[in-house]
């Protein structure tokens, strides 16, 4: 075991020597590898650091809520053409209803409507989300200044508001907005705090666009309801409507952890049952539900699917490179078919023939696996680098790994192996007699 | 003194497709421990064939060879390649060296298939043959910085550095001027003195004559014997 080791020493020593004597063509025939290795490195971090970013949003979404919300029903015949008030959408009731579900922990009814916001001569094209105060705690919102909603406002049905940065920045240029008013449909509402700014979450398909938060003006539902009514006027340009929607979205969380595939089943049991709830009580098919979690697993599955289609480009090039060093390999044993001779003549048997051969192929695979980690590491920092430079608000995602790199790097001391051996037993097959002679 | 070679009805043959060429007709040899024998003959008599079949780098298509007391005509590859690097030593006409190595690691080369462990006292046995060949100051050159003469130098000390039961040289002289020949004979027939026995193939008679025994061949069977006297 121990002459073994230090025989396997030697010739590793040996091997890099004969090989340093013909660097370029070393170079050459690794130079697969080294391409094959770089690139499902930096694939492979650029792959997960782009689907760690779609991962990020869906969680700053809430992973694990389930998001009700209103719509128009698509055949909307009743409504649309004969009375001037459009109804449909969740209602109070269904609000209550959820309650009962007990895997819920959290739930935030909101009624949201485009509106004009005034402040003296300015104005702004605001939304308006008349809300709960357990709606900063769902959407992990964060007050810059003063304070969110309180259950007071709600109970006392206070004209109070809060603002989101976009707003805020609109109406007050220059000076603090807090405890000054602003007009709302002829109401003035008291302005109690600012949130910070939000970024948007992208669009989770279905029926749910991207949102974005920072036109936001928070205000107590209960006040709202009092104020504005549930009927809401629209002006659109040309057409003129009216809907009556009680409540736009209903917001519920599941206390469940999402990275446990146990709990995550309770998520989507819950979105069964209130999607069961639904249809029974619409069955105008007024509403939409989104699951984030779904879009989560939808991205997770992507980014295995890429990971596969990865291994498979990986295994081509990796081939690929592995025939490359097989052809130098066998083109090496012609050429130094009399040194294989001389070493026959003074006692080296077949298999240390092989050995020697093998040892050889493998120093070159595992030289052009760790050039290839290497590569694939300037990649991964060199290019976003360079994409910055070139335009600075550019970022590359990339989310370096280690698992490729030692897979990748034994590998390819695998394809040494398995490239390596037919030239080392040709090598080996070699009459020292006609190997002497060889000039 | 006892005979450390013995060959005896030695046949080999060549297949060429339908014809058989009959190389080596039945040759029946004794060498003796210490010996000093010149094999000579006209080309393609045969010595090579002969020579080949004494290092135990071919086997012959009949017949015994018994080296040191065991039959090694039978013997397996890997006992062949066992044979070769404790019991043999080479001198080849073209020298062959390894053009990567150096001369200290030319010499070593049979250590590292005799699956010995190599360290600091077989490095120091290398260097002293180095030194014995008069090559003490050429320790890390490469062949190709060397002279053919130096170069021959080189593989005697690897010839020796197993300290062999035999040394086989076929035409060690043959590419090198008559003045480095000389050089080479003398420190030849020194080793044979120091007691090795040498077997060598020559062209030359004044090469021969410093031989204790020439054996000519002739189509394959030994024509003549003869004792040198000096
Ligand atoms: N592998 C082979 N296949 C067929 N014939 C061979 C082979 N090797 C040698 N011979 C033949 O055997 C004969 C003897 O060859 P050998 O090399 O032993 O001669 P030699 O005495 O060493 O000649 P030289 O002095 O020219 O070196 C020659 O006729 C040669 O053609
Ligand atoms: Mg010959």
């Amino acid at each position: 075991m121990f002459g073994s080791l230090t025989k396997f020493r030697r010739n590793t020593i040996l091997a890099i020597r004969s090989l340093w004597l013909h660097k370029l063509r070393t170079f050459l025939s690794i130079l697969g590898i080294i391409i094959g290795v770089a690139s499902v490195i930096s694939l492979l971090a650029f792959g997960k650091g782009s689907m760690k970013e779609a991962l990020d949003s869906i969680k700053r979404q809430g992973a694990t809520n389930i998001v009700a919300r209103s719509q128009k029903p698509p055949d909307d015949s009743a409504t649309s053409s004969r009375s001037f008030v459009a109804i449909y959408g969740l209602t109070y009731r269904d609000y209550e209803k959820f309650q009962t579900i007990p895997s819920i922990g959290l739930h935030v009814p909101m009624r949201v409507f485009p509106r004009e916001v005034r402040r003296h001569e300015r104005m702004h094209n605001g939304r308006v989300v008349a809300t709960i105060p357990q709606y900063m705690e769902v959407n992990k919102l964060e007050v810059a200044v003063g304070r969110f909603l309180v259950e007071k406002d709600s109970e006392l049905f206070r004209n109070v508001a809060v603002l989101a940065a976009l707003t805020a920045d609109k109406l007050f240029p220059f000076d603090d907005p807090i405890g000054q008013a602003i007009v709302l449909n002829n109401q003035e509402f008291l302005v109690v705090g600012i949130i910070k700014d939000r970024m948007p979450t992208g669009g989770t398909g279905g029926s749910q666009a991207a949102e974005d938060f920072n036109s936001d003006i928070y205000i107590p539902l209960t006040t709202s309801r009092r104020r504005f009514g549930d009927v809401i006027v629209q002006r659109s340009t040309g057409s003129r409507g009216a809907e009556r929607v009680e409540l736009s979205q209903i917001t519920l969380t599941v206390d469940a952890n999402v990275d446990n595939p146990e709990e995550r089943k309770k998520v989507k049991a819950a979105g069964d049952l209130i999607k069961e709830m639904l249809e029974r009580s619409h069955p105008k098919n007024d509403w939409a539900i989104t699951i984030p979690l779904d879009k989560l697993i939808e991205a997770e599955e992507t980014e295995r699917s890429f990971e596969q289609l990865l291994a498979l480009i990986a295994s081509i090039s990796l081939f690929v490179g592995g025939i490359g060093i097989m052809n130098i390999m066998l083109a090496t044993v012609t050429e130094r078919t009399r040194e294989i001779g001389i070493r026959r003549a003074l006692g080296a048997k077949r298999r240390d023939i092989v050995f020697q051969f093998l040892i050889e192929a493998i120093v070159q695979t595992s030289v052009g696996g760790l050039l290839g980690i290497a590569a694939g590491i300037s990649v991964v920092y060199g290019l976003p680098a360079v994409a910055k430079w070139w335009s600075p608000e550019k970022t590359i995602p990339a989310v370096l790994q280690i698992e490729p790199m030692v897979y990748s790097f034994f590998v390819a001391a695998g394809i040494g192996v398995l490239f390596g051996l037919y030239p080392a037993w040709r090598a080996a097959q070699l009459d020292p007699i006609e190997a002497l002679r060889h000039e | 003194m006892p005979a450390i070679v013995q060959v005896q009805r030695l046949i080999k043959n060549y297949y060429l497709g339908a014809v058989t060429v009959n190389v080596l007709k039945g040759i029946n040899l004794e060498i003796e421990e210490g010996d000093f024998v010149a094999l000579m003959g006209p080309s393609g008599s045969g010595k090579s064939t002969l020579m080949n079949i004494l290092g135990c780098l071919d086997r012959p298509t009949n017949g015994e060879y018994i080296l040191s007391g065991r039959n090694v005509a039978l013997l397996n590859d890997d006992r062949l390649s066992d044979v070769r690097c404790r019991y043999l030593g080479f001198i080849f006409q073209s020298y062959n060296l390894l053009p990567q190595y150096t001369v200290v690691e030319n010499i070593e080369l049979p250590l590292m298939y005799q699956g010995k462990q190599l360290n600091e006292r077989t490095r120091a046995r290398c260097i002293a043959l180095a030194k014995l060949v008069g090559l003490g100051d050429r320790l890390d050159h490469r062949p190709l910085e060397l002279s053919g003469g130096q170069q021959q130098r080189v593989a005697i000390a690897r010839a020796l550095v197993n300290d062999p039961h035999v040394i086989l040289g076929d035409e060690p002289t043959g590419n090198l001027d008559s003045t480095t020949s000389v050089e080479i004979m003398e420190m030849l027939i020194s080793l044979n003195n120091a007691g090795k026995t040498i077997i060598m193939v020559t062209h030359e008679n004044d090469i021969a004559a410093n031989a204790r025994r020439v054996i000519r061949l002739r189509d394959g069977q030994i024509e003549s014997d003869v004792r040198n006297r000096n």
